[in-house]
């Protein structure tokens, strides 16, 4: 593949067909996002305010107990807080005591809102407030909700940073800064940051960042870039106080990372001879590690079940960069203000769905039968099962795959349920 | 509000589709938000279920509670039931749909579905997993058989001469404990003494075969978890006696044999039963070195109890502590505990378990998927005996726990992660050899359960040789004690700090090691 078609040229082409669809939707809550944000951010713990199926579903979503205590919880409603015996302020200070009481190290607490507590009209927001005087100069007291009500999977996380970014500090001046937003793992984290160094851009904050006190000033030189395509309300609220989007597709693939990083580096007016020198090197890699896998992904079909927003950015790089015919991508939901340049990647003729109807959907499945499916692990063998290959789209969650280093990770992911396939002879 | 890291049971609604799921021809719809869809990957990831489990959600979300979620709740059943066509639906709240209070049960009868609906009451605030399960086969049960109980009076006629002996095997689920092969083992079993089994349930069985329930001259109530309530209330309908023992070992399953044929009222055969291999194993000199062996226990109610009496009667371990995190069966545990001389440890909370368990100092540890993460870190050897398990414990061999062959799996499952007698003989014996250092975990310690910590620090970072601060071992002492091989070191360690603790000493030398030695020599 030439470098024409790999780099993304900043033209956007005519807005393609979206369907929407209402129905059963077979995706996780918000609440899941506790499971790599308490990972990231490593002097927090999440109170989820729920019901025993939120502490069931969290720790079935982390693949059961991985460790041994972890920093995160659930205070559970009983019926003696619904029916009002029990004062579920009073009660939540007391849960809030223990965990204080068995947790020293923690400098930020969220108090994290699920389905029950929204239905029962449970502020945690006066809590959250109550509790930062109680604790006033030790924890940091946050609210966001979880609920499934309110947010699907990934929107999770984009619910808590938008509550935290009341909490951010006025930048003060006009002086640009990066703001790179949505979780990365450490080391993307690091290999970003070498980039941008490298390119003279900077001062550049991650959001979040490795600790719950890391607040980045925000103001209106605060450009922001979005690591993450699930970050929409975040990025409003950044909006409102003065900072800039800049539009870029998602840092998957080597084209998608060349494009991520030349919007950064447009907007500090990094000259074009730099910008080579110092992405070169990482682009020839990514391509490189991406070739490995192009032979047997190319030509092969593939459809999205709806889970993470990571779908539209996932299939423009399958799709251009591995040569990979799409036949549905379903996304729980569009956002037009990030996804506007990936859709623009993206062949016109894809089938686009946003929402789920999922009896409907997996009728569409067998009747297209794709060589690939991405859905969610409750779906996966009962494919599998009808003989129809699948990738379990919460791996895409929990593995480094962003930037020029994971490019071929991340081809890696598609290629490996087609090998199993080819070797298997049982 | 309770503050819960790790939780032993799901709510209740995920008992209801346990049993659905078991079951053929019936369809759950279950009024529920987004998210609660995620119980699905319990069924096809942990027990690698190859369709769907067959539940439809709502998935209602903030939108729908501002127009209607009852129509939702209508549309879904209606959907469902031409969708899937069962033969029967059932319909019931999750956690957050029950504060809505839509009421499905009344909903789903004013829509005229052309299948009969059972409504379920799954009280998500106050019950658990195991309930949920116990409560939706009984209403199902009742449900479908209320209309054909016979008059209070009725006694329950002899069994005619043409028709053979017959039971109903009762409680078995998905997302059960080694259910699958249980119930092929039991069935052999009793086909063994002339026993038919009349109808399994709710495990593979179809609502068609709830109405053959009664046809059955008594109920084995097989998980007592789930069946329990559904036994007591055939007992009182249709009079058919309840089976109550549980075949989990070796003794309970010969006498399992005798209630079964004392209720059946049918002879037992004086057979032998050849494949029933754990008495020998047990007797053979190898296994002298499991003699007093400390094992700790907490599971369900029926597994915890079943495996205490294994343990002590049957491979001559020392229960050091025996639990559970079933509240509706604390009284049987309870009972079970004072019998083996310890303080039953009645908890959901797996925090306190493991407290409990860094303190009873085991060798090994018999306990759920919970259990074995604390094992691991502690580094003692683990067997799974009961849920919630992983999905290594949904083996693809065949390998029941209940029965005789149940008892054989059970020996080699609880031995294997045990220092073998020969093994441990050896060791003592070049514990000093270089090649065969303390350090280096025996082969069999590596695989899956038997987690010696694997670090640089190996055993001697265990709680064998670290100083309790209430003591000071002089240098002479300590040595000595590093000489006691690794695996009663603790013991050593504890022994005598508690002789040294009742003396009130607090320094602690050669001497006070073997005089404490010889202290607890009895």
């Amino acid at each position: 593949m030439n470098e024409a078609v790999l780099a993304w040229d900043g033209q956007e082409k005519a807005v393609n067909h979206l369907v929407q669809e209402r129905g059963q939707r077979a995706v996780f809550c918000g609440l899941t996002s506790i499971v790599w944000l308490h990972r990231k951010i490593q002097d927090a713990f999440f109170l989820v305010v729920g019901s025993r199926t939120c502490a069931h579903l969290v720790q079935s979503a982390a693949g059961v107990m991985i460790f041994a205590e972890p920093r995160f919880a659930t205070a559970v409603l009983s019926d003696r807080d619904l029916a009002g015996m029990a004062d579920c302020n009073e009660e939540l200070d007391r849960v809030v005591g223990q965990v204080v009481a068995r947790r020293s190290d923690i400098k930020t607490i969220f108090l994290v809102s699920s389905c029950p507590s929204e239905v029962i009209k449970l502020d945690l927001g006066n809590a959250a407030e109550r509790l930062r005087r109680t604790y006033a100069g030790k924890i940091n007291f946050v609210d966001y909700s979880g609920s499934g009500i309110e947010t699907t999977f990934s929107q999770g996380e984009d619910s808590c940073l938008q509550s935290l970014v009341k909490q951010l500090p006025d930048a003060g001046n006009e002086d640009p800064s990066l703001l790179v937003l949505g979780t990365l793992s450490d080391i993307v984290e690091d290999q970003f940051r070498r980039l941008f160094e490298g390119l003279g851009i900077g001062p550049v904050s991650f959001f979040p960042g490795r600790a719950a006190g890391d607040l980045p000033p925000v103001g209106p030189g605060t450009r922001l870039l979005a690591a993450q395509p699930y970050v929409n309300e975040t990025v409003r609220s950044l909006q409102a106080r003065g900072a800039t989007l800049l539009r870029a597709p998602f840092p998957y693939g080597a084209e998608g990372s060349q494009g991520w990083f030349r919007a950064a580096a447009d907007a500090w007016q990094v000259p074009v001879t730099r910008f080579r020198e110092v992405i070169g090197a990482p682009l020839e890699r990514a391509r490189l590690a991406v070739s490995q896998h192009q032979s047997q992904l190319t030509g092969k079909r593939i459809t999205f079940l709806p889970d993470s927003q990571l779908e539209l950015p996932l299939a423009r790089f399958l799709n251009r960069e591995c040569g990979m015919e799409l036949v549905e991508i379903g996304t729980p939901l569009f956002e037009q203000q990030l996804m506007q340049v990936e859709k623009s990647l993206l062949p016109e003729t894809v089938r686009l769905t946003e929402g789920q109807d999922l009896d409907p959907q997996l009728d569409r499945v067998r009747r297209d039968r794709p060589d690939l499916t991405v859905c969610g692990m409750g779906i996966a063998n009962p494919l599998e099962a009808e003989g129809l290959r699948t990738k379990w789209s919460i791996e895409l969650m929990f593995t480094p795959i962003q930037g020029f280093e994971q490019a071929g990770d991340l081809a890696g992911l598609f290629t490996r349920p087609l090998t199993r396939e080819a070797q298997l002879k049982v | 509000m309770d503050l819960t890291f790790w939780t032993y049971e799901g709510p209740p609604h995920v008992g209801a589709i346990r049993v659905a799921d078991s079951m053929k021809g019936v369809h759950l719809v279950l009024h529920s938000p987004q998210g609660d869809t995620y119980a699905d990957l319990l069924f096809t990831m942990i027990e690698r279920e190859n369709r769907r489990p067959p539940v439809t959600y709502t998935t209602f979300q903030a939108r729908d509670l501002g127009a209607s979620t009852a129509e939702l709740f209508l549309k879904s059943l209606e959907e469902a039931c031409d969708r899937f066509k069962p033969q029967i639906m059932l319909v019931g709240d999750s956690c957050t749909a029950e504060l809505i209070q839509d009421q499905p049960g009344s909903l789903a009868e004013s829509a005229n579905l052309p299948v009969p609906v059972i409504p379920l009451e799954l009280l998500a605030y106050s019950r658990k997993e195991n309930w949920g399960a116990s409560e939706t086969f009984y209403s199902l049960v009742r449900g479908l058989l209320s209309r054909s109980v016979p008059a209070p009076d009725w006694v329950r006629p002899d069994r005619s001469d043409e028709k053979s002996p017959s039971v109903n095997l009762l409680g078995p689920s998905t997302l059960g404990f080694r259910c699958r092969d249980d119930i092929k083992e039991i069935t052999r079993l009793l086909g063994d003494i002339g026993v038919e089994v009349n109808v399994t349930a709710p495990l593979g069985a179809a609502p068609l075969d709830l109405l053959r329930i009664p046809e059955a001259d008594a109920n084995v109530s097989l998980y007592p978890e789930v069946s329990d309530s559904t036994c007591t209330w055939l007992e009182r309908n249709f009079k058919q006696p309840i089976i109550k023992t549980v075949p989990i070992g070796v003794s309970a399953t010969m006498e399992f044999l005798k209630e079964v044929t004392e209720k059946l009222d049918i002879e037992l055969p004086s057979q032998e039963f050849p494949e029933s291999r754990l008495p020998w194993y047990s007797r053979s000199v190898d296994s002298t070195y499991l003699t007093g062996k400390r094992v700790f226990i907490f599971a369900d109610a029926t597994h915890a109890i079943a495996a205490a009496r294994i343990a002590k009667e049957e491979l001559a371990f020392e229960v050091v502590g025996l639990g559970t995190y079933s509240r509706e069966q604390a009284r049987q545990v309870r009972t079970a505990a004072k019998e083996y001389g310890v303080d039953p440890l009645i908890t959901d909370n797996y925090l306190e378990v493991e407290k409990s368990i860094s303190e009873a100092q085991p060798e090994l540890v018999l306990g759920t998927q919970m259990e074995r993460h604390i094992a691991k870190r502690l580094g003692i050897a683990c067997a799974v005996i009961s849920t919630p398990a992983h999905v290594q414990d949904y083996p693809a061999r065949y390998s029941p726990q209940m029965g005789f062959e149940g008892a054989n799996v059970i020996f080699d499952t609880w031995v294997h992660p045990l220092m073998m007698g020969l093994e441990e003989h050896l060791l003592t014996m070049f514990r000093d050899d270089f090649e065969f250092n303390e350090k280096v975990a025996p082969s069999h310690l590596a695989s899956e359960g038997g987690g010696i910590k694997k670090d640089g620090e190996s055993v001697e970072a265990d709680s064998d040789l670290s100083q309790s601060a209430n003591f000071t071992w002089e240098l002479s002492a300590e040595k000595e004690l590093r000489k006691i091989p690794f695996f009663v070191r603790g013991k050593a360690r504890r022994n005598t700090e508690k002789f040294a603790s009742e003396k009130g000493m607090t320094v602690i030398n050669v001497d006070t090691l073997y005089e404490a030695k010889a202290h607890f020599a009895a």
